[in-house]
């Protein structure tokens, strides 16, 4: 079986989704199962006090005993709240340490601070956190990460809720090869094609969450995003032709073919 | 009279009580929630036994969507 292992578990879906910009839980549900996803992130937030005490919780619907939930720490700008985030978020979980981390630079891009994201990470996994780690695409950046402990990193594709696509996969292509560790785009995969470009260039999972939830019909999109991983994760084990530019090669015979005669 | 901070939001309590009591008050029992007191986790252990004092500053979270 061709299996992602992440932090010595093995999952059999190389798709990881988001669960934030739904309509509502039923939509998120349906959307969650549909896309087949085991690894699923949430975000941690104040819980309003005094108000709507009878309402619904996330957890109710999408059950830590049922997918591998991958707390974020999107929204922090300094090492200090993204950590406190995840030490909130290990409590919340019962010791569950496999996290997200991001430490954001700018809220007009949501560019990934790659100085406080380093000294975050190097506090985490001091703290025996497994860190997946949301990256700009500078190979010499994710290497570093994985030196210092990180289990996965994961650059963008193109800046978070763009929908923009790959925008360079010659850098994604120079982290895959030097990674040992699994490497997952995060970050502006907007529609499926997205997706398998990815994983045709040998990423070992993708992570979306506004590409599916924004969609016009985010089920159909979170059953297309499915299908575009296992496509492009064949397509990139089974290994595609060469490109050969100006040079024809017909897929049928070229003798046997009918001519007309006395010409 | 003791002044705790939760959440950014200033509430008074008439005398020191334990983390439980204090979800009581905020009808979060049963919930799914983590709490910070001054910069340090709250174990859910230990609930019962950390008793907050005047000047407290708490964060009370739970997980909600996102990506």
């Amino acid at each position: 079986m061709d299996n992602l292992i992440i932090a010595g578990k093995t999952y059999s879906s190389r798709l990881l989704v988001g669960t934030g910009k739904y309509k509502d839980f039923n939509e998120t549900r349906a959307a969650i199962e549909t896309s087949g996803a085991e690894i699923i992130t949430v975000a941690i937030r104040r819980t309003n006090i005094g108000q709507n005490a009878g309402e619904p919780n996330l957890l109710d619907v999408i059950s830590p005993s049922q997918y591998t939930l991958l707390p974020n720490t999107a929204g922090c700008y300094t090492v200090d709240d993204a950590v406190r985030t995840l030490r909130l978020a290990r409590e919340l979980l019962d010791g569950h340490s496999l996290v997200k981390l991001e430490v954001l630079g700018d809220p007009k891009t949501l560019y990934p601070n790659m100085v406080e994201t380093i000294k975050a990470a190097e506090i985490l996994i001091k703290e025996d956190f497994q860190v997946m780690v949301y990256t700009s695409d500078d190979p010499i950046i994710a290497k570093q990460l994985e030196e210092i402990g990180c289990v996965a990193v994961m650059p963008l594709a193109s800046l978070i809720g763009s929908g923009m696509g790959i925008l360079n996969p010659w850098n994604l292509q120079i982290i895959i090869d030097n990674a040992k560790v699994p490497v997952l785009v995060d970050a502006g995969v907007g529609t499926a094609s997205d997706a398998a470009i990815a994983m045709e260039l040998g990423c070992d999972g993708v992570l979306m969450n506004t590409a599916i939830a924004a969609a016009q019909n985010p089920i159909l999109m979170a059953s297309a995003m499915c299908k575009a991983v296992e496509a492009g994760r064949e397509a990139y084990l089974a290994g595609r032709m060469a490109k050969k530019l100006y040079s024809a090669s017909p897929s049928s015979p070229v003798s046997g073919v009918i001519a007309s005669s006395g010409s | 009279m003791i002044q705790l901070t939760i959440n950014d939001q200033i509430q008074h309590f008439e005398s020191p009580i334990n983390v439980t009591q204090l979800i009581d008050c905020l009808a979060l029992q049963g919930k799914r929630i983590a709490i910070e007191r001054n910069g340090e986790i709250i174990p859910r252990s230990q609930f019962t036994e950390q008793i907050l004092v005047d000047g407290d500053q708490l964060e009370v979270v739970v997980a909600v969507g996102g990506g």
